[in-house]
């Protein structure tokens, strides 16, 4: 396998894994909404807090580990970029 | 003190600008102790900032073809971030979001979670490989990466419908800004918007829409947190209310229970002569409504949001500013976390305005006190003059219950500093910030729209031979023209402001989310596929917006049975998008080599870009 190939698939992979876990914090938790909120979390209802704060802080780390990791894949294939500024 | 360029000061720059800022706002709440009218502190809050702005859209003027498209491509991560918010933001999230909270509860919060998890599409499946491709318009990308100018054409016409949906509700904010704050009747003060928002972005294109949203995003978030911060602190609920609000959750909860949720009927509401568009409180605060249709109903609202985000041109078109590939993925999570610091303050907004008004045991509460002493506190008296609030005594024994008080959505934000008792000087402070977020939002659009008219059509199709000064000066004429037609639709008053900004979503999706992705993401799709897949969702969710939507057809039944309403005829559009796009790809021939060569380059981060740096 070529080192283009090799790059393109393992980006693939990790775009599919980041997918998932953005489809299980966007949807599948509110699929439950009713059934989490009994819970609390922080002192608030689970399905609440997750809409209101949860699952945004969630986007923002995915994001923040989506680009570290990918970053290591291009560097891992040689495909890294020289720094600039 | 400024060694070296313009952009290794940045830092600096901006935290001179932060400092001047807060300066100016403590300086005006000594000119409030010293007895200055509150119409004056208002203007001048406007004005000011305004006049800052346009004093960086002048500093920020080029001549130069990639600094007027793509601001020089030397924006750093985390100045595009802030920028990106800002664009983002519009006048909508400033000043519907929170009321949108207060009263749709949990089945409108859908909205935050759909306006942030897009963003996780934009990095993972667009943002990094258009950078790449080194385009400088969404158009561009597809006339490109498809061949020939029909493929162009349909990008710019979807381009145009989902942005122009959404610019008009932006202007129409501006107006109501600055027709407050200064004085002026709304129709002058859609123009008065119109004339700051071309001030910023007409001499200097992306570049000094760059820097503008930079100070833009400042202003906005200071305004935004200051007053959540301080309400919190004042009655007692936190010294960190994201953390700390769970007691005034669970309060609300109870003086639900004890108030009760009444839906008031329409009949009794035109009985009472309730102002069109004001609201009681009818939802509870945090419960989750059950069965099958109301989850159906949260998700696919947050889907719509977060496709419709991965489409929208005048976000996508923030990461070709970034200096490098890497950097385009890092800024797309820096944007999304300036967004997460006003997004997840507007539930903690909602809920201290909310406890404000409804609990008995603090001075604010005016649920449960009688009629006759409600109507005689100052802010409802200024807030019932401009029909923003309204009480009707519908049981007749003069206490005011929870389902005879309305207000506007917009009152939670712009009035709850006067309600907690905040000095004035808060509300200016507010009003300024709305004025930032509804500016920023346009001048993103209005540049949006002007680039893909300017660079795809007119350079590309009409004269490709047009030298660089020509181009520009096209560039800003069609830049004035759109603003103008923008605020001339604005001044009419069409939709409501949130209405037409779920419209602009569900457009985009439609039209542009599969095109896109399927661009980078298959090398089989083809022109003909795209073209097909572009035109016949966008025609798909058109028509079904027509068919459903109260005002237009009003075929209510089919909304009721599918759950799928006007807010949401981006769930029809884009299936129909992808399906036919893939049909029609795998019955024509595929792409030739040279095109899927050109794909294989766009999916490696290093390297030149695909168009040059001059194109």
């Amino acid at each position: 396998m070529s080192n283009k190939e090799k790059h393109w698939e393992k980006s693939k992979n990790h775009m599919i894994i980041t997918l998932v876990i953005w489809f299980f914090f966007s949807t599948v938790i509110f699929m439950f909404g009713a059934e989490i909120n009994s819970m609390t979390f922080l002192g608030y209802p689970l399905a609440y807090y997750m809409t209101a704060q949860g699952s945004l802080l969630a986007f923002v780390l995915l994001i923040f580990w989506f680009a570290g990791k990918q970053e290591d894949i291009d560097e891992e294939c040689g495909f890294g970029e020289k720094e600039d500024n | 003190m400024f060694k070296g360029g313009f952009i290794q000061n940045l830092p600096k720059i901006y935290g001179l600008y932060t400092g001047g800022f807060i300066v100016f706002i403590i300086l005006m709440a000594i000119m409030e102790q010293a007895g200055v009218s509150k119409e004056a502190i208002g203007i001048m809050f406007v004005a000011f900032t305004v006049a800052i702005y346009a004093l960086i859209g002048w500093l920020s003027r080029t001549v130069q073809v990639d600094a007027y498209y793509v601001a020089g491509r030397q924006v750093p991560t985390v100045f595009n971030g802030m920028a990106t918010a800002a664009d983002w933001m519009s006048g909508a999230s400033f000043v519907a979001l929170a009321g949108g909270v207060y009263f749709g509860g949990y089945g409108y919060m859908a909205f935050l979670v759909g306006w942030t998890g897009g963003y996780v599409l934009v990095s993972t499946l667009l943002a990094p490989y258009l950078r790449k491709f080194g385009c400088y318009t969404v158009p561009d990308f597809i006339g490109t990466r498809y061949g020939g100018n029909g493929v162009r054409f349909c990008a710019v016409l979807v381009l145009v419908l989902a942005s122009f949906t959404y610019v008009t509700a932006q202007i129409n904010a501006t107006g109501t800004i600055a027709a407050r704050a200064l004085q002026i009747p709304f129709e002058l003060g859609v123009w008065v918007g119109l004339v700051s928002i071309l001030l910023c972005s007409m001499l200097g294109g992306m570049r000094a829409v760059t820097w503008t949203q930079v100070a833009q995003y400042i202003v906005l978030i200071v305004a935004y947190l200051i007053p959540v911060f301080w309400i919190s602190n004042r009655i007692g609920g936190g010294v960190f209310p994201h953390l700390m609000l769970g007691d005034e959750v669970a309060r609300i909860g109870e003086l639900e229970q004890s108030f009760g949720l009444v839906k008031n009927s329409a009949a009794d509401i035109k009985a009472a002569g309730v102002p069109g568009g004001l609201k009681s409180i009818a939802v509870s605060h945090t419960g989750v409504p059950e069965g099958g249709m109301a989850v159906w109903k949260y998700i696919s609202l947050a889907m719509c949001m977060m496709i419709g985000t991965a489409s929208l041109p005048h976000i996508l078109m923030r990461y070709f500013t970034t200096p490098s590939v890497k950097q385009a993925r890092k800024s797309v999570a820096w944007s999304l976390f300036f967004i997460f610091l006003l997004y997840s303050s507007a539930p903690m907004l909602a809920t201290l305005s909310k406890i404000s008004l409804m609990d008995p045991n603090l001075p604010t509460g005016i649920i449960g006190k009688p009629i006759s002493a409600v109507m005689a506190i100052d802010w409802v008296q200024a807030w019932s003059a401009q029909k923003q609030v309204f009480i009707a005594d519908f049981n007749g024994d003069g206490i005011l219950q929870l389902n005879e008080w309305f207000m506007r959505t917009g009152v939670v934000v712009l009035a709850t500093p006067e309600v907690a008792g905040l000095p004035y000087v808060i509300s200016g402070l507010v009003a300024a910030g709305g004025m930032a977020a509804a500016m920023s939002t346009a001048d993103g659009l209005v540049l949006a729209i002007a680039n893909a008219l300017s660079h795809d059509v007119y350079f590309k199709m009409v004269d490709p031979k047009a030298d660089v000064r020509k181009r520009l000066i096209v560039a800003r004429v069609l830049l004035v023209v759109i603003g103008a037609a923008g605020a001339y639709i604005a001044s009419m008053r069409i939709t409501s402001i949130l209405g037409a900004v779920a419209w602009a979503f569900d457009f985009a999706m439609s039209g542009l989310f599969f095109p896109l992705v399927l661009g980078v993401w298959w090398k089989r799709a083809t022109r003909e596929g795209a073209i097909a897949g572009m035109l016949s969702g966008l025609a798909a969710g058109t028509m079904y917006l027509v068919y459903v939507y109260p005002k237009f057809m009003g075929n209510t039944w089919l909304s009721d049975a599918t759950g799928i309403d006007h807010l949401r005829f981006g769930m029809i559009g884009a299936p129909v998008c992808l399906v036919v796009m893939v049909v029609v790809s795998l019955m024509t021939k595929a792409p030739d080599a040279a095109t899927q060569r050109m794909v294989e380059e766009t999916r490696i981060p290093s390297g030149r870009t695909i168009l040059g740096k001059q194109h």
